[in-house]
This record gives structure tokens, sequence and C-alpha cells, in this order.
């Protein structure tokens, strides 16, 4: 009799069966809510707070996008995904995007078949040391022992840059964040690397930060950013645009404090007007309606405030905004103009 | 008198002396300890080398446990508060973080509101298998085992009533064949039918009945998202589910590798062997890639479920070896009996063989359900939040990064208590179950 | 019930395969193959479209193709320019030799606990409860994550044997216990079998290895060379420890650097194995005179003779040093470095299958009726023998059948590795080649089978030696 349960649960996943593939802006419509692939848990990127509910950088980004498509930024289905699984989640339709910090890089975008739709932090990755080791420079690291996180781009970028420099290291690859975090302030390791946003994070949370050291060297480039899957354009159109949304939205100056009254009449910024639905047709032809970026923008506001309020200086991160400044401001965000 | 008999007679005791209490150290605690602990050169050293290992142990752990701190928001603060009490630089627990997130530990993020449908399912849970466990509870009980597993799918995930009532209703169909259709169409065509008109039923009828109906009386919990849920609640979602599911499958399968015919063996046999041989870890993977892979395209399932179609392989094939040694373990007359009443083979598997078999099985099938509860702890590697996965959460926000050993204290000794106690029934059962037999 | 008991008096017709129970099971038989063949296609056909649709192929190709990433623990020769199939091989290897190692240390715990908690010492015997009870109530990951940071929270780093205050080293300078793992002596050979290295301004010369040099004990090196392909021979081979005058003396020019290869360990092995054979035969002489005369000869000294006067000649004639490892830049440098991972999953896979088997051996004891101990009491043997001669032996067969999955389990769970960062099978190829490549069908694939070859090698095995011990029956 107990075989049951089997079948209540298929019944479930008979409403949760749906064509992954094409139109995935039909099945979030008729779904009713965003399924959005998330990590595990990395602070000031994605993390559940004491009241169930996630936060950080790239959580806001699905919850600009479900405000967008759904009207509703709390209409998001947050997944947890792990190095290894985020890639087949999405593939298989099981999330309809994956914003999981994670690099955009030739063949994940081409062999693996996914679509990047922009960059939402330009990060690299970097080296921690503590101070007492005396290290200035990565290129002084013959023979030390280096925690690195598995299942990312992290371990053939460190292979990549002690080959080119031809001096020797000793991998020791760790699960989590957290537990390398653990290893290297054991002194397991002599040094930890990992993205520099995620070196600053860590830091930020030591006991003593002062006594460790970032080094200069980035050696690599890894441009994060949120990707959906190959061969929905359409889907793909409207996530790449509510992420330049958000990026315009900064670099014109509409904040969420001030969105109310700039979209209430058009103002005589005709790129904002056109942004904020007041001018145009912009969001008939995403399929959306002509609010939909200022919804986006309503949920946590423009990039500049997300970017503030979950990893700035003002943050126990406190990242610099560096290379994710504004192009005006002689970073490299840029959004293409809504025209 | 008394001189002149000192004086005759060589001294004859006529009277009892008093009896003299035993030497100190051969009573009391002294005696204990003498013969417990220091009964020779070795015990002496054994002992001194355990009493060593646990003041070691306690004066590392006590302290730091003891002077924990329950009440702080985030870790600096906790810090800062230890600093503040004992002087910088002592090592000392946080507890707040417990205080703090506990109910996300055992509850996931299952809404808080709704905290009590979890713990009323789980209460009819225990409710629900007391009547299999303990044989002093009443056998009507049995009926309430039967429904529990509908109203606890239906407490868990929420949604309308109506869909667990019209599954249960296709076993109605089922049942209702083979009662009142067996007479007179023949026991195969009617074992076929049952298993036919309710699949049918099942795949084409059940949904829009539910939703009629729900469209009539909508009576309905808020659903709640598989994704909400984490912890100890989902740890404990996919080790029962998993147990109760694979029962069926895992007694088909050790009767089949019972069986005399040749394909039916091997495929049995097959099918454990592949399975055991292959770490759960390498199978939860195979959920987690693959699975869509095998299914035709377009189907979607969600992770939980497909996770518990694995465990539930996973613990068929575990539970078939349980079961072939209850059934091993029955006298031949068993069988010869039951051939000689002239039943026929899932007769008397049903009625003879089986009840039998199942009883003695008993408990290895709690200790399959706790390897199985203990290895829920791998569903971390594929995103699932169990406990473990949610102390890395948790870990990852700013308020309490850096903290480590606390949670995992914490996770460590709930499992330990649940498994220590299913344990112990364990041995209970077959305390009784030896004497019963003897 | 009447259907069944119906006599065949039509012959044979198409109904006897259903009614009649001579063809009944052939009937299902055919029937189950036809359902099961049917799964399977159902189940390969999804699979192929599936594969059409997202575009991949079913192609093992991904094998040959370089890896890219470094694996720190090596039993074999690897580097980061390799193939994924190599990477895979050095993950195998890892895998056997923690499960190998994780079995014979949790006999030795297991039977250990299984007897203490046996004991009449009411302390001893609690603690081995608490021993027994605490892993195996508590999940393995948990443990497998708790010891690792228990050794990386607990012991010195190397940086702390700087210095004359710092930590020291264990018996005679030659063992460290550092919180990345024990850094042992490795033994080297001046005249290796599998030919030595001349130190040479340049490492890329000493590449120039025999074959041999690809059996050599490398995970004892201490570093990973990320230069060439050649480059990492050399590197791993001469440790750098004998020492930092491994440059001065190259600029010399043409000093022996010691080197140990699979050629040397052969040796040694078979010449103990042809000295304990010889002590064995000594023993059987021994044994012989003492039936005819009555007097046993001695024979101790000589056995010993028998097995440690070869090898020592064989260790004098490769002329053996011992490698001690040196603190070198950041870590110790030379020697055997066993590293924390491997130490912490040995010791939790360890400790706890041996708290499963601690409980088997108990009741393979327990089995065991007082009587046979009172009989052997009563023949005038002593506790030690009658354990060794009466209760082992007939407890052996009750243990052993459980024993065996307990191995199983222990090397399946080794999968657990991923959660210290040990890089065994499941962690190169399961891991960060299937991430790596997008492969995740031929990879699970290749995994699966792997662990199901293993499994059944084991437990061939371990039934052989079942069925050799077993009571024999008349």
């Amino acid at each position: 009799m107990k075989k049951t349960v089997t079948l209540g649960a298929l019944t479930v996943a008979a409403f949760a069966a749906g064509a992954a593939g094409a139109a995935t802006l039909d099945d979030v419509k008729a779904r009713g809510e965003l399924k959005c692939g998330v990590s595990t848990g990395l602070a000031g990127f994605s993390a559940p707070d004491a009241n169930n509910v996630w936060q950080g950088f790239d959580v806001a980004y699905c919850r600009a996008l479900a405000a967008a498509v759904l009207g509703d930024p709390n209409k998001v289905a947050f997944t947890q995904t792990t190095g290894q699984t985020r890639f087949t989640a999405l593939a298989s339709g099981e999330i309809d995007v994956l914003a999981r910090n994670t690099t955009w890089t030739f063949s994940r975008d081409v062999d693996l078949k996914f679509e990047f739709i922009g960059v939402n932090y330009y990060d690299g990755q970097g080296f921690i040391a503590p101070k007492s080791l005396g290290v200035a420079s990565a290129k002084e690291l013959d023979g030390a022992t280096v925690c690195i996180q598995t299942g990312t781009t992290t371990e053939l970028n460190l292979a990549d840059f002690f080959r080119a420099n031809n001096i020797s290291y000793e991998p020791v690859p760790i699960e989590t964040n957290a537990e390398a975090q653990q290893q290297y302030l054991a002194g397991a390791c002599d040094v930890y690397t990992t993205d520099a946003s995620g070196l600053a994070a860590t830091r930020a949370t030591f006991e003593n930060p002062a006594d460790h050291v970032i080094l200069p060297e980035i050696i690599s480039k890894e441009p994060l950013g949120p990707l959906v899957r190959h061969g929905d354009n359409e889907w793909g159109d409207i996530a790449r645009w509510t992420l330049n949304a958000l990026i315009a939205a900064e670099e014109y100056g509409v904040t969420s404090a001030n969105i109310a009254e700039l979209s209430s009449a058009p103002t005589n910024n005709p790129e904002i007007n056109r942004l904020l639905g007041t001018e145009g047709e912009l969001g008939a032809m995403l399929g959306l309606d002509n609010e939909w970026a200022k919804r986006a923008i309503m949920a946590g506001g423009n990039y500049g405030e997300i970017f503030e309020k979950n990893i700035g200086e003002a943050t126990p991160i406190g990242l610099s905004r560096g290379l994710n400044a504004q192009w005006t401001e002689g970073g490299l965000l840029y959004s293409p103009p809504f025209r | 008198m008394s001189d002149t008999h000192a004086q005759t007679v060589a001294f004859v005791r006529d009277t009892m002396l008093d009896q003299k209490d035993p030497p100190l150290n051969q009573v009391g605690a002294v005696k204990w300890i003498r013969e417990n602990l220091f009964s020779g050169w070795l015990n002496i050293l054994l002992t001194l080398a355990s009493l060593w290992v646990v003041y070691a142990v306690l004066s590392h752990l006590l302290p730091w446990a003891l002077r924990g701190v329950w009440d702080a928001s985030n870790l600096t603060q906790c810090r800062e508060i230890i600093a503040e009490r004992y002087g910088a630089g002592t090592s000392a627990a946080c507890w707040a973080v417990l205080t703090e997130r506990w109910p996300q530990l055992i509850f996931g993020f299952y809404p808080k509101e709704l905290y009590w449908r979890p713990i009323l399912a789980f209460l009819i849970f225990l409710a629900a298998v007391a009547p299999v466990l303990f044989s002093a509870v009443p056998r009507k009980m049995l009926w309430v085992s039967a429904l529990a597993p509908f109203v606890l799918f239906w407490l868990i995930w929420g949604g309308s009533l109506w869909g667990p009532i019209a599954a249960i209703l296709g076993f109605v169909i089922g049942w209702a064949i083979l009662t009142f259709a067996a007479p007179k169409i023949g026991t195969l065509l009617a074992v076929i039918l049952a298993i036919v008109v309710p699949l049918f039923y099942w795949l084409v009828i059940c949904g829009p009945l539910s939703d009629a109906l729900a469209s009539v009386v909508p009576l309905s919990l808020r659903a709640v998202a598989t994704q909400k849920m984490g912890g100890f609640l989902l740890a404990t979602i996919i080790g029962v589910s998993g147990i109760v599911l694979s029962l069926p499958l895992g007694i088909l399968l050790a009767l089949g590798r019972q069986s005399d015919m040749f394909i039916i063996n091997k495929f049995s046999v097959a099918f454990i062997e592949i399975i055991r041989g292959v770490p759960l870890i390498v199978w939860l993977f195979t959920a987690s890639l693959l699975l869509n892979y095998f299914l035709p395209p377009g189907t979607n399932f969600d992770l939980m479920l497909r996770v518990i179609i694995m465990v539930t392989l996973f613990s068929a094939a575990y539970i078939a070896e349980v079961v072939r040694g209850g059934l091993a373990a029955l006298p031949k007359g068993q069988y010869e009996a039951a051939d000689a009443l002239g039943l026929d083979y899932w007769k008397s598997m049903r009625l003879v063989i089986l009840p039998q078999a199942l009883k003695i099985s008993i408990p290895g099938i709690v200790n399959t359900f706790i390897g199985l509860f203990k290895d829920t702890t791998l569903v971390v590697f594929i995103g699932l939040l169990d406990p473990i996965g949610l102390s890395s959460s948790i870990r990852a926000t700013t308020d309490w990064n850096g903290v480590y050993w606390e949670l995992f204290v914490f996770i460590g000794l709930c499992f330990f208590v649940f498994c220590f106690s299913m344990g112990r029934y364990s041995l209970f059962l077959e305390k009784k179950l030896r004497r019963e037999h003897r | 019930m009447a259907t069944i008991s119906d006599p065949p008096e039509r012959g044979f017709r198409l109904n006897q395969l259903i009614f009649d129970t001579r063809y009944r099971s052939m009937t299902i038989q055919v029937v189950a193959m036809i359902l099961i063949g049917l799964l399977l296609s159902w189940l390969i056909s999804n699979t192929i479209h599936n594969l059409e649709a997202l575009g991949k192929d079913f192609d093992f190709g991904f094998l040959s193709q370089p890896a890219g990433y470094d694996i720190n623990q090596q039993l074999i020769d690897y580097n980061n320019q390799m193939t994924h199939g190599r990477a895979a091989l050095v993950g195998i290897l890892n895998t056997l030799l923690v499960a190998v190692l994780g079995c014979a240390l949790a006999t030795v715990l297991g039977v250990v606990a299984g007897v203490l908690r046996l004991s009449n010492n009411w302390i001893v015997s609690r603690l081995a409860a608490v021993y027994v009870e605490g892993f195996r109530n508590v999940p393995l990951l948990l443990w497998i994550v708790l010891i690792f940071a228990l050794m990386t929270e607990s012991m010195p780093s190397p940086r702390d044997f700087r210095g004359e205050d710092g930590s020291s080293m264990l018996l005679g300078e030659s063992v460290a216990i550092t919180n990345r793992g024990v850094y042992i002596p490795n033994v080297v050979f001046s005249r290796s079998l599998g030919g030595n290295e001349v130190a040479a301004p340049e490492a890329p010369a000493a590449a120039a290895a025999t074959p041999g040099t690809n059996m050599a004990g490398t995970y004892g090196a201490s570093r990973i060379a990320t230069g060439g392909a050649g480059v990492q021979t050399g590197q791993a081979n001469a440790p750098d420890a004998s020492g930092g005058d491994a440059g001065g003396a190259a600029a010399a020019g043409g000093e022996v650097i010691p080197t140990s290869s699979g050629w040397d360990w052969l040796l040694i092995l078979a010449v103990v194995i042809a000295g304990v054979f010889g002590a064995k035969v000594l023993g059987k002489r021994a044994a012989h005179i003492q039936e005819a005369t009555g007097k046993r000869p001695m024979t101790l000294p000589l056995q010993i003779a028998a097995i440690l006067v070869p090898l020592i000649v064989v260790l004098v004639a490769l002329g053996a040093s011992l490698d001690k490892p040196e603190l070198g830049g950041f870590n110790f440098d030379g020697g055997v470095h066993l590293r924390n991972s491997l130490i912490a999953l040995w010791l939790a896979l360890s400790l706890y299958t041996g708290a499963f088997i601690a409980e088997i051996v108990r009741g393979g004891i327990l089995a065991i009726s007082k009587g046979q101990t009172e009989a052997a009491y009563a023949l005038g043997l002593r506790p030690g023998t009658t354990m060794n001669l009466v209760i082992l032996p007939q407890a052996l067969r009750v243990i052993i059948p459980p024993l065996i999955s307990q191995f199983l389990n222990l090397t399946k769970n080794s999968s657990l590795a991923i959660a210290v960062g040990y890089m065994d099978v499941r962690s190169t190829l399961g891991g960060i080649t299937i991430n790596q490549t997008g492969r995740e069908l031929e990879g699970m694939l290749l995994l699966g089978l792997f662990y199901l070859v293993l499994s059944l090698l084991i437990s061939g095995v371990m039934n052989v030696y079942n069925s050799s011990v077993k009571l024999k029956e008349r």
C-alpha cells in the first residue's frame, strides 16, 4: 500500500514537468515563478538569511529578472547548485537561468552550449597570504602549498600560471569556500587562491584581517555572468536586457529612490524614457509590457545600488568598484543603448 | 564453670561467631574498583590510559562548550562577548549561531508559520510505524499506516487534498477488481486487470478528476515547493520515503533472487549486484547529472524526486539482501508445508512465508534505514541542502562566516540521538525474536 | 482454484502456456525478458534522442586529451599536460591506496575495540562502547570533515618548525607531523636498478629516466613539477632535499643523486619473500628433528638471520640511504609526504568501519559458547592460547562474511574523498574531468564500471578465502 507516495509524487512531477528548451518565457509565465540557480552559499553573492530569504549580489539579479517577467521580485524559486551540478541543472531545464558567479569561457559558451548574457562582475583570480610569510609576489611562491576550490576554472588557471612561471606548487583541492577558509587559517596551506572578490569577502571575516595580504598578481580574467541555455534567443534577450537595464539605470542616474518620479511622466532624456517605458515600445519587442525595466530596477535598485548593498565598501565584504565601475568612471560596465 | 572447662577440655565452640565484615578492600566501591579497574598490570595500564584519554578529551571540550555564548547576532559580536567575559584569546563556542539558525537546520527554508505541518507529519509518521514496529499496538492501527503516506505527502507538500484522495482511489479500484472480479474471470486475468486499470486511471483520469473535485470543493493547504525543504526535514523525507518505497521492490527482488526461473533470477542478481557494487554518491550524481538523459525529452523532474527514485533503487537492493536473509532463515519445512497445503506460489508467499520472513527481517530493515538516513548527508554534493549543506550556507552569510565546530557538533548530536535510539530498538527486537524462537 | 486444477484434457493448447505449471515459468520468463528488453531499449532510445537534442555525441575521445589540472598525490608519474585517461588512472591508484590502507587499519581497530568491549575492565569496555556507538551513529561524511579539520587545527604548521622554540621533528629529526600531513623518511638508493641520474645543471637531463622510474614511489614527491613534461620525473625522483647541495653539486658536475625505482622495491620484496620462505624451511626442519629426537634445535636466531642477512646485503649493494625530510622554503622537502587529506580520509574510514567491525568481532566471539572456553581451560590451556587456538578459529567463521561486506563498504565509502580534497578516481575522473569536458554520461559510466569491477573483485577474492576457512562439513 505504501507504494503510493511515488504516485503522489509523480503527480507533482507531472506538474513540474514542462518542455525544456523552447519558449522558456511562456513556461515561466505559466508557472508564475522563475527558477534561478544560485550557489549553495558564497558570502555577498548568495546566502540565505535567518528568515529563509536569499540575499546577495547574484540573487538580486534573479529578483530583478523575476520582477521584469512576472512583476514580482519574490516570485523566484532558488535552486542551489554546486560547481559540478550547475551546468546540468541548466541544460536539463531544471532552472531557467544560472546566476552563480560563473566564468564566461569559450568552451562553456560553445562546447557546453550555453549563452552568457553579459557580465555582472569582472573578476580575476588572486592569492591571499599571511603577512608573516613575507611574500610580496605570487612568483615567489615556489614550492608553496596552495588551497584551491575544486570544480571551477581556478585549478586550470593555477596550473597554467605556475607552468608559465616554471615554478612548482602543491595543490590542496577543497570542496567549498568555507572549508578552504578554515584550512587556510589553520595554516594547512600557505596561500589560498580564488576569485579576488571571494578573497576580499573571505578576508573580511577573519578575526585579524590586517594580518593577511592579497598579492598583487591577478592571474586570470574571470568575467562572471548569468547564463541561459542555447537555442532560446527570446529568453536570452530578456535576461540580457534586464542586466543591461540595471547597468544603464546607474549610468543615467535612475535609482530606486527617484524611479517613481522619473517614470511618472516622460523626462527630457529620451534614453531614460525608453528605458522606463514612457516612450517607445521596447517592452513589447521583448514580449513583455513596457514597464519591465522599471520593475526590474525597483526590485533592488540599479546595478550600483545592488553592488553597494551586497558587496560594496559599506558591507563587511568591502569590495571597491574597480573594474566594475561604469565606463564613464573608468570601469568596464558599458550597456548598449536602449533604442 | 567456665574456668573448669577451660582447664579440662580443649576449647570447643558451641555458638556461631558473628559474621565479620569482609575486608575493606573486598566490599563496595573498593572491591568493584579493584576487580574492574586494577586487576593486574595490564588492566592498570589500560585504566590509566583510558582515564588520561577521558581527561584529555573533556578538559578540551568542556570549557569550550560550557563557556559558549548563546546570545549574539553575529560572529564578530560573539567573539567580542567571549573576549570580554574570559579575556582575549580564550576559545569558546558560539552557540548563538544555533539559537538563531536552528529552525533552518531542522526545517530548511520551510515557511516559519507552517512549521506545524512537518511536526504533525512526523507525529503521524510515528503513529503509523508503531503498529509495524511494536506488536503490542493494536492491529487495527495498520489502517493508519496504510493511509499515512497520503496524509504525510499532503501535509508536507500541501496543495489540494483531492490529489492524494484520487490516488488512493486507484488502489481501491485495484483491490476491488482483485476481490470481486477474480472469482468470475480467473485469478491471472484479474491480476493483470488490477495492474492495468489503476495504471490507466492514474495516468489519464486521476489528474482531471482531482482537479474537478478541487474546483467543486476546494480543500487545500498552502503548497510548499521542494526547494524550500532542507535540513533534517529533507534527510528524513529522503530516508523514510527511500525505505518505504523500496520495501515492495526489495521483497520482489529477494523473491526473484530465490526464484528457479533463470532469467528472473539472473536479472535480480544483476540488479542487486550492480546497485550494491557502486557507491551511493555515484548514484546520486547519476540522479543529478544523468537521469534526464534516460527519460523522454522534455521530462523534467524535480531534483529531490530524482534523488528519492535513486535512493529507492539503492535501498531496494539492500532490502532485498536483508529479506533474502529472512527467507533463508526460515526452516525448509515451512515451504514444504505450504506446498503440501496446495497453496500456489503467491498464496504460500503471502500467507506463510513472507509474514514470518519479514518479521525476522525487521531489525535488518531498521539497520538499513539507519545507514540510509546517515547516507542522506551525501546529497550535499549535488546541491540539496541537507544539514551539512545548510551549515555551509549558513557559514556563507556575512554574519556567521567562520563559524565551524558549533554547527557540526549540533548536527552530529542530532544524528547520534536519532540513529542511536533506532539502533537500540533494532537490538531490542533482535533479542525479542531470539527469545521467541527458542 | 477451479482453473488451476483443470486436467489438461484438451491436449497441448496455447492456454497451457499460462495454466500449466510446466510451461508457465517459461511464459513468465519470456514475458519478463520482453519487458526488460523494452525498458532497456526505451531508456537507450531516450538517451540517444536527448544526446541528439543537446548536440552531444557518445565518445570516449576526451580521455586522450590533455587534462590541464594538477593532482597532488600521484603514485605514478603525472603532470597537467598528460591526458584525462592518465589522470583517471592516478585517481584509481589513489582510491586503491586508501582502500587497502583503510581495510588494514579498520581490521586492527575493529578487532582491538571488539575485544576491549568485552573486557572486564569497566572503564575500558565503556570507552570502547563510546567509540563504537559514536562512530556508528554519526554520518561518515561528518567524521571525515571533523577529523580533517581537527588535524589541521591541532598540528603545528611547517612554519612552527623554524627556529629554536618551535616544534621539533620526531625520531632523530626524521619524522615531521604537521598540519599538512606527515613527512617520513624515504629510502633511496645510490645504485638504483632504475638507473641514477647524475645531477646536471638543468633538470631536463634527468628526464632521461628508464621506464622503470615510472614505477617509482613518486607519491613521496613533495612537489608537483610544473615545468615541461620532462621536468616532472626529474624533480619528483630527485628530492632536492638531499639537499640544497643539489645545485652546488651540479656545478661541480656529476654527483650521483640517490633515487628509488620500482625495480629496487621489487628486488627487495623478492629477497624478503625468499627470506621468509627460508625461515619456514628452517622451522620445518626443526620440527622434523624434534619429532625424531625429541629435542628442538635453536631456530629463532637462524630464522631471523635468514630474513635479515640477504636483505641487508641487498640494501648495501643498492647503496640504500634514508632521505629525510628537511624544512625547505615553504614546506618540508624530501622524504615521503603523507598528505593530510590521505591521513584524514584513511583515519575516518578506518575508525568508522572499525566501529562496525568491532561489533562483528564482538558478536563472533560471543557466538562461541562458554563451554568452549571452559573445555580449553580444563585441558590446561592458558587464556592466550585458548583465544588463539580455540575461540578465534571458530569465531572467524562467523566474522568473515560480514567482514567482507564491511571491506566493500569501506572501498565504496572512499568515494567521499571529495570532502577533503583527496584526489581519488571520483575527484579526478568523476569530478574535474567531467566538469572540464562536459562528458558526464561517459565519465559516470566509466566510474560506475570501475567501482563495480572493484567490488566484484573484492567480494570474489574474499569469498574464496571464506570458503577456505569455512567449516568443512561432511
